[in-house]
C-alpha cells in the first residue's frame, strides 16, 4: 500500500521536473540538478543511517565518482553524461566494494572516524597531486547526451532531465532494495545487532553490501556534479563536504527514498537564501536547523509528512 | 645530518603544537564519551581572542614582556566563558543520546560557532607578531629556531604534565577516574557526576583555547582556522586511543614527527601520510595504540 504511494510520488516528482523544467528560470534547473547530486549521495547515507551508521567520509566516494568522471573528459574526451555518471558509479562502487571488507567491522564512532581517514588520505593525495590541479582542480568539458550537444540555453534543462531519470531509477532501486529482507534488516541492526546473527543473518555482509549501494551512489552523485558544474576540486573530498551530506540526510531522516533528495533541496535553498542574505550566518542557518531536527524531529522532516498520512 | 636534526627539531615543535591542540579531546572523550567536534571551534575562539585582546593591549601600552601572560588570560576568558554556556546550556540535554547523535550535535554547534566567531571579529585576518619575535632566536648548526617554539614545547610539557599530576594526585582528578570507569557506580557513591561533566568540559575546552591563543602569534588568524584542527585532533587522539592521556602524547609524537619528515622528504605524501598512520591504526588496533580491550556491552 505504501509502497506503491511511493512510486506514485516518485513519478508524479519525475514527471513535474521534466515538464516544468522549460519553463522554469535558469538558475533553479542548476540549483535542482545540484540538489540532486548530493541527494544521491545523501540516499546512500540514508541506507547507513538506517542502521545506525554516521559515515564522516562520504565525500570520498562523492570525489571518486567526480574525478573518475573528469579523468574521462580530460584523457579521453568523453563528455556524455551518462556514461560519465556510469564511470563515477563504477569506479566508486569497486573502491567502496574493497574498503568495505574493512569498514563493514566498524560500528558507531569508529565506522565515521575510519571513514574520515579514509576521505582524508584521498583528499590529502589529490591536494598535492599537480598533474590533477592541486588545490586549483580542473574544468569538465561541457556535457552531452549520447553525442548530442545541446543549445546553451538548453543545456542546464538537458544535464537536469537526464539527472533526474537517473535519480528516478536509483531512487525505485533502493526503494524496492529496502523491501527486501536484506534491506529490512537495517532498523534490526540498528536496535540489536546479536539477535540479527542469532537470526542467522550476517551483518557483515548486511552493511558490506549497504556500504557498496552508498559508494556507487556517491559516485553518480559525484559524477552529475563534476559535469553539472564544471569544475571540479579536492575540497569534494574535504571533511566540510562529508558534513554537508550528513547535514542533508540527517535534516531529511531515513523515512523514504525521496527524503534524501528534498533534504538536499532543502539544504541548497538554505544555502544560497541565507548567503545571499547575510553571507556571515548562513553556517548559523546550518547548525541551528540541524540541532532543531535532531531535538525535536529524530526521524527528520519526513516524519513530520509521515505522521499526517498516518492521521 | 642537518637534514635529520631539522627533522627532529620541527617534529617536536609540531608535535608540542598537536598535543595542545589535541589532548583536550581525548579528555572530553575519556570522561564523557563525547567525540566533540567544537573542540575546533574553541581552538579558533582561543586564537581570536588572544590576537584580539593581545593586539589591543599592546597598542594601549602594554610591556611587550607581558604579552604571553595575556595570551593565556584570553584563552581563560573565552573557554571560561563559552565552555560552561555549551555545557549547561545544551550538552547536558543530550548525555542520554547515542554517541554518534552527540557527535552530530556538536558539529552542529560547531558550524554555529564557525559563525559567532565572523560575527565578533569579522572575516578580515587578524596578525600579532610581537610575540613570537620578542624573545629572538637560536640557531642549530645552520638551523634557526625562533625562542617562541620553545614555549609551545613548554606549555605542551606544562599542559601533559599538569593534567596526568591532577588526574593522579588530586581528590577532583581520583574522583574523575571513577567517573571514566564507571559513572553509574559513581553516582552512587555520591560523586556529582553533572559538576564532573561541567568541570572537564570546560578544561577540556580551555586545553583548545590554550592551544590555539598561543598558535596565534605565529600564523594569520581567519576565518575556519578550526576547521583543519579538529580533522588533524582526531587523527592525533585516534592513533594514541581515544581518552588515553599517554595515547595523545603518543598519537602527537607519531603525526609529529612523520610529517615534519615527510616534509622533508618527501613534500607531496605531507598531508596524505598523517590520514594514512590514522586509517592504519583504526584498521589493525581500532581502539588506538593506547587502549585496552573493552567488553562488548549488550
Amino acid at each position: 500500500m505504501r509502497s506503491d504511494r511511493t512510486r506514485l510520488a516518485l513519478v508524479v516528482v519525475l514527471a513535474a521536473i521534466l515538464l516544468l523544467g522549460p519553463v522554469a528560470p535558469r538558475w533553479t534547473l542548476f540549483l535542482l540538478t545540484v540538489a540532486i547530486a548530493k541527494g544521491f549521495v545523501a540516499l546512500g547515507l540514508m541506507l547507513f543511517l538506517r542502521c545506525g551508521l554516521v559515515s564522516f567520509g562520504q565525500a570520498l566516494y562523492y570525489c571518486v565518482g567526480a574525478y573518475a568522471a573528469g579523468m574521462l573528459g580530460r584523457l579521453y574526451g568523453m563528455s556524455d553524461i551518462f556514461t560519465l555518471m556510469l564511470a563515477g558509479m563504477c569506479a566508486s562502487a569497486l573502491l567502496a566494494f574493497v574498503l568495505g571488507f574493512l569498514l563493514a567491522r566498524y560500528r558507531g564512532i569508529f565506522f565515521g572516524l575510519l571513514s574520515l581517514a579514509l576521505s582524508m588520505i584521498l583528499y590529502g593525495l589529490l591536494v598535492k597531486t599537480e598533474a590533477l590541479g592541486s588545490t586549483d582542480g580542473f574544468n569538465v568539458l561541457p556535457s552531452t547526451i549520447f553525442g548530442w550537444r545541446p543549445a546553451d540555453e538548453w543545456v542546464r534543462y538537458a544535464v537536469l532531465a537526464s539527472a533526474a531519470l537517473v535519480a528516478f531509477l536509483a531512487a525505485l532501486a533502493v526503494h524496492r532494495y529496502l523491501g527486501t529482507p536484506l534491506g529490512r534488516l537495517a532498523p534490526a541492526l540498528k536496535d540489536n545487532e546479536i539477535r540479527v546473527e542469532y537470526m542467522g543473518a550476517s551483518a557483515r555482509q548486511a552493511i558490506h553490501v549497504k556500504y557498496v549501494i552508498a559508494g556507487a551512489l556517491a559516485g553518480i552523485g559525484g559524477a552529475l556534479a563534476a559535469t553539472t558544474v564544471g569544475h571540479i576540486d579536492p575540497e569534494m573530498g574535504y571533511w566540510t563536504t562529508s558534513g554537508e551530506f550528513i547535514f542533508i540526510t540527517i535534516l531529511a531522516g531515513t523515512g523514504n527514498v525521496l527524503a534524501p533528495f528534498l533534504g538536499a533541496l532543502i539544504f541548497g535553498i538554505i544555502q544560497s537564501v541565507a548567503f545571499d542574505v547575510s553571507p556571515n550566518t548562513w553556517q548559523m542557518v546550518l547548525g541551528g536547523a540541524l540541532l532543531v531536527v535532531i531535538v525535536f524531529l529524530p526521524n527528520g522532516l519526513w516524519s513530520l509528512f509521515a505522521r499526517r498520512k498516518a492521521a | 645530518m642537518e637534514q635529520l636534526a631539522a627533522v627532529l627539531i620541527d617534529g617536536i615543535i609540531y608535535s608540542a603544537w598537536l598535543f595542545v591542540a589535541a589532548v583536550g579531546l581525548t579528555l572530553i572523550y575519556g570522561v564523557m564519551k563525547i567525540v566533540n567536534v567544537t573542540h575546533g571551534s574553541f581552538y579558533a575562539l582561543g586564537a581570536y581572542a588572544a590576537a584580539s585582546i593581545t593586539g589591543w593591549a599592546l597598542r594601549s601600552g602594554m610591556p611587550e614582556g607581558l604579552s604571553y601572560a595575556v595570551l593565556l588570560g584570553a584563552a581563560l576568558l573565552v573557554a571560561l566563558v563559552v565552555a560552561p554556556l555549551i555545557e549547561r546550556g545544551i550538552l547536558r540535554f543530550m548525555y542520554a543520546k547515542d554517541e554518534v547523535v552527540i557527535l552530530l550535535i556538536t558539529y552542529a554547534l560547531f558550524l554555529v560557532l564557525e559563525d559567532v566567531i565572523k560575527l565578533i571579529w569579522g572575516v578580515s585576518p587578524l596578525f600579532i607578531a610581537e610575540p613570537y619575535g620578542l624573545l629572538g632566536s637560536f640557531d642549530v648548526l645552520d638551523l634557526t629556531y625562533p625562542y617562541y617554539n620553545l614555549i609551545l614545547v613548554g606549555v605542551a610539557v606544562v599542559s601533559g604534565a599538569g593534567l596526568a599530576w591532577l588526574l593522579g594526585y588530586t581528590r577532583t582528578g581520583k574522583l574523575l577516574v571513577a567517573v571514566i570507569h564507571d559513572t553509574e557506580v559513581s553516582r552512587a557513591m555520591g560523586i556529582n557526576v553533572e559538576r564532573m561533566y561541567l568541570v572537564t568540559f570546560t578544561f577540556g575546552s580551555l586545553l583548545a583555547a590554550i592551544g590555539g591563543a598561543f598558535t596565534a602569534p605565529t600564523v594569520s588568524v581567519v576565518p575556519g582556522l578550526g576547521i583543519e584542527v579538529i580533522v588533524l585532533s582526531f587523527a592525533v587522539v585516534v592513533i594514541g586511543g581515544l581518552g588515553s592521556l599517554p595515547g595523545a602524547a603518543l598519537g602527537a609524537l607519531i603525526v609529529g614527527l612523520v610529517r615534519s619528515a615527510t616534509v622533508h622528504y618527501l613534500p607531496q605524501a605531507e598531508l596524505f601520510v598523517i590520514y594514512f598512520v590514522m586509517a592504519m591504526v583504526l584498521a589493525f588496533r581500532p581502539r588506538g595504540l593506547f587502549s585496552l580491550a573493552e567488553a562488548r556491552k549488550i
